[in-house]
């Protein structure tokens, strides 16, 4: 069965509404196969605007490592803004790729990355524009198999009844194990239909298919249990680990947009996962051990990176990056290559120490300055020892000011509010801090012309961490200390003229952290706001706290539970939780641990340093950390003079 | 600041926006050009100062949403290059669909891109309208001494003549079927219009045939350049690129 493409219908609409690019695709790196001549096919989609998808690595990665299978066809859908769906509704336009305009029900896996939960209502628009059944257990044996990845997968019992099927953790290896179980239940011809599909894939012990499991409550509104409902399914659920990133060089040709989109760069992850211990970073918990890709493989991906895509940024992301036991040599020899070329070379948000504005100074040697940015993330000495944030007031100010020293005119600052035993006085601290950092940058550079940008927005707690206990501060009492700090920091108004403030709102982390640790109940909410409209929950235009709380108040107290109870509510050191089915590695007993040390304002070393303090992922997972240094350096490259006629931009 | 090196060569380009990727607003391609022009290794020249920008200059660019076929940019290289591997490198590396056609070497003193445009040809195609209701629409505006019409410029709402600047106006289903190819009647309008303040577009004269005529297509027209440069006292319009082919030394066209 051959599939048309959509274009036709879509191009008609495409006038009348803002920014058609990016629906038509055309972008360098996108891949566009025959139908007919591939056996599995995915439509991977980041379910929020293209501008903010498209840039997003775990896509791009997927889909480069699945158009290299030659009978694999991987094209890519995202959500569709407003005025565009009402008229797609309007002519019976379906959910369609960017890439060939293939409808996305033809495909068999829809894949959608999470990087947060608010991208679950623009999945059920995805679904309906689609005409795939909104529900998993209504769809035959036809539709796609609706599989869910990213950081939020580690729980996916918000959107249980939607989705088929979620993947843990990384997706290079798994995305290629799927396509060989759909591979070969289509060569046997579909035997068993789309459950013994699912059960397939529910067997490999690392996918998880939730109509295989029952949950029971018990009368208080607690989980009472999550067990399999047959018996060939396992009990728990492991995350994926991709071992040796060297292996994996990729994206080797990343997808560069005609749109104007968040970021515009060749990004390189330098490693993958954190073991500083921040109790708050789910994405450091979940991505255990850390994992190092080599200085020379990032070199080679930046030089083919750059000579691909024409871009003239690099990002060296990770979610530390001055940790890579190489980093001092990655960053004077990236500037040493690139010192003659309008290259700019940046490390995203970093520890607060003198050490990254060493590595700043020397990635900037060509004259390319990029912003400094600091994450503190608390602003008393405190709450620091709270969040595991090891960072003292005098190490942040005399950081701060040695960026002044250097050059740097101003700096952005990192923090959050709502943090587990946080009271007034650990946000208004910030803004003292802000004075003395300006005092003091003052004094040290001999002028006023010195800035820094405090930013702060609500803390959510998150799965697998050790704060998934913790209760959330209501939305108005954030709100107020959001206020309380601004007045703080314009008290002197000298000092405060130089300090940037932005916040974000307490509501819509309410509501992010339903999504969060809610359970398969909280999916009635998503779909009943989704029906009273709600779409876009990223987007302040778009987010509406009142329809939030209104469905959750329609919905919940069937249950006899209420949005309080899952958002504000602490939990017991023996209350199940939705997500203990599924397996990151982390030990419950050393979180646990980990939160109990939190609240008596006790720290937790990093284990790249100091010994093991058994976490559990590398036993659990038979893993371990990755690290060098391999001794190597980055070599000069020899410039190529004359023309070159580059890759072809498209693949056919 | 280090100084620049200086532009020793300008090279003029011709370029289309075919297909899906018409939809490509100015500012869209004017990022791709860039990043092609270090795909494809070109030696750019930058201007002095604290952000040194590529030499780019463009004339006058199509609406986002209308095709082209006749688009045209100068650049200024800081080494000497051969014009038409030049434009192979570079039409390699933009996307397909953003496809540059034509590359000359500028002749010095023989004046800029914007002194040889004073017009562009235009193909209007009309999906669901039938050829004789385009005629008598046409018709009806060419009669007309002056055609008011409205438009949001940047300045806000404005009101100017549609009629005067249009040199050339006729229905004329021969030349090519619509893109689509399919039974339903497409009427199709070529138009030459001089360039003007405010610019008149396709989009001013479909608002001319609807104030005209009541024309109200069904659905979007789908407009094409077709050509853009000097108008000639036969109504044909000059490639603005014929005259540095001219001037240089053996070949041309």
């Amino acid at each position: 069965m051959s599939v048309n493409s959509v274009f036709p219908q879509l191009e008609q609409l495409l006038p009348r509404v803002s920014k058609p690019i990016q629906y038509v695709g055309g972008e360098l790196g996108a891949v566009v196969k025959d139908w007919d001549s591939t056996t599995v096919r995915w439509a991977l989609m980041y379910p929020d605007a293209y501008e903010v998808g498209l840039p997003n690595q775990g896509v791009q990665i997927l889909y480069e490592v699945l158009n290299e299978q030659e009978d694999v066809l991987a094209e890519r859908t995202y959500a569709i803004w407003p005025d565009l769906e009402a008229l797609m509704k309007e002519n019976g336009v379906p959910q369609f790729t960017v890439d060939a305009h293939r409808p996305v029900r033809a495909f068999d896996v829809l894949g959608l990355s999470f990087a947060t939960e608010l991208g679950y209502t623009n999945m059920l628009s995805a679904l309906d524009l689609a005409g795939i059944p909104m529900d998993s257990a209504d769809r035959g044996i036809d539709d796609p198999i609706v599989l869910a990845g990213g950081h939020a997968s580690f729980n996916p019992e918000p959107i249980a009844d939607f989705i088929d099927a979620a993947v843990l953790g990384d997706g290079e290896e798994a995305v290629l194990e799927i396509t060989g179980i759909i591979r070969e239940w289509k060569a046997e011809g579909r035997p068993g239909g789309r459950d013994e599909l699912l059960l397939r894939l529910a067997r490999t012990e690392s996918i998880y298919v939730p109509r295989f499991y029952d949950v029971d409550y018990l009368p208080d509104g607690r989980i009472q249990r999550v067990v399999p409902n047959r018996p060939d399914v396992p009990f728990r659920v492991n995350k994926r680990t991709t071992m040796d990133l060297d292996a994996w060089p990729y994206p080797k040709k990343p997808l560069v947009p005609l749109a104007e989109t968040v970021h515009e760069r060749y990004a390189v992850e330098i490693f993958r996962g954190c073991t500083r211990g921040c109790r708050f970073c789910q994405a450091g918990m979940i991505t255990r051990p850390v994992r190092e890709r080599s200085i020379t493989t990032v070199g080679q991906m930046i030089k083919e990176g750059l000579e691909y895509s024409g871009y003239s940024e690099v990002g060296l992301l990770s979610l530390s990056s001055a940790d890579h036991s190489e980093i001092g040599d990655m960053c004077s020899g990236l500037a040493e290559q690139y010192a003659d070329t309008n290259v700019s070379l940046s490390l995203p948000s970093t520890r607060v120490d003198a050490f990254n504005i060493d590595l700043a100074q020397e990635l900037s040697r060509n004259g390319r300055r990029t912003g400094l940015t600091f994450a503190p993330e608390g602003g008393s000495e405190r709450i620091r020892k709270v969040i595991n944030k090891m960072v003292t007031e005098e190490d942040l100010i005399r950081t701060v000011v040695t960026a002044y020293t250097n050059g740097w005119r101003s700096v952005k600052l990192y923090f959050m509010c709502g943090l587990p035993t946080e009271t007034d006085d650990d946000v208004l601290q910030i803004g003292r801090m802000a004075h003395e950092v300006i005092k003091a940058g003052r004094v040290a550079t001999g002028t006023k012309d010195i800035k820094c940008t405090v930013s702060i927005g609500a803390f959510v707690p998150k799965p697998h961490t050790p704060f998934q206990w913790a209760a959330m501060e209501r939305p108005e009492v954030i709100d107020n200390r959001l206020r309380m700090l601004k007045q703080e920091i314009n008290s002197d108004r000298s000092l405060g003229r130089a300090i940037g403030y932005r916040y974000h709102d307490g509501e819509p982390s309410l509501i992010e952290g339903l999504l969060s640790r809610g359970d398969r109940r909280v999916g009635k909410v998503i779909r009943r706001a989704w029906d009273k409209g709600q779409r876009f929950d990223g987007w302040s235009e778009h987010f509406s706290y009142a329809r939030w709380v209104d469905s959750a108040a329609e919905v919940l107290p069937e249950f006899g539970v209420d949005l309080d109870w899952f958002t504000t509510r602490e939990r017991e050191q023996l209350e199940v939780l939705p997500w203990d089915h599924l397996d990151s590695g982390l030990d419950k007993d050393w979180l646990w641990q980990d939160w109990m040390d939190s609240k008596s304002e006790f720290e937790q070393d990093d284990c790249r340093w100091t010994p093991c303090f058994d976490c559990g992922v590398c036993p659990s997972m038979d893993t371990e950390i990755q690290i060098g240094p391999t001794g190597k350096k980055l070599l000069p490259l020899t410039p190529v003079a004359g023309l070159r006629t580059p890759t072809p931009a498209h693949t056919h | 600041m280090g100084g620049q090196a200086p532009v020793v060569q300008r090279i003029r380009l011709r370029y289309a926006k075919r297909g899906p990727l018409r939809f490509t607003s100015h500012r869209d391609f004017a990022r791709a050009f860039e990043r092609a022009l270090k795909r494809a290794g070109v030696p750019i020249a930058f201007s002095q100062g604290f952000t040194p920008h590529p030499k780019i200059s463009y004339a006058s660019a199509a609406p986002t949403g209308v095709g082209s076929e006749a688009e045209y940019l100068e650049i200024g290289l800081q080494t000497v290059v051969d014009a038409a591997q030049l434009r192979v490198a570079l039409d390699t590396a933009l996307s397909p669909g953003l496809d540059v056609l034509d590359a000359v070497v500028a002749t010095e003193g023989g004046g800029s891109l914007a002194d040889r445009i004073d017009a562009s040809k235009w193909r209007i195609e009309l999906p669901q309208v039938e050829t004789q209701v385009a005629i008598e629409a046409v018709a009806a505006f060419l009669a007309a001494e002056e055609v008011l019409v409205e438009r949001m410029t940047k300045q806000g709402k404005r009101v100017f003549d549609a009629r005067n600047p249009v040199v050339f106006c006729t229905v004329t289903n021969e030349s090519g079927a619509p893109s689509e190819a399919n039974a339903a009647p497409c009427a199709i309008i070529d138009l030459v219009v001089r360039q003007v303040t405010p610019a008149v577009r396709p989009d001013d004269v479909m608002s001319g045939l609807r104030v005209v005529a009541g024309l109200e297509p069904p659905v979007p027209p789908r407009v094409t350049r077709l050509a853009q440069g000097s108008l000639t006292s036969q109504g044909e319009i000059v490639d603005p690129l014929d005259a540095d082919r001219e001037d240089a030394t053996i070949g041309g066209r």
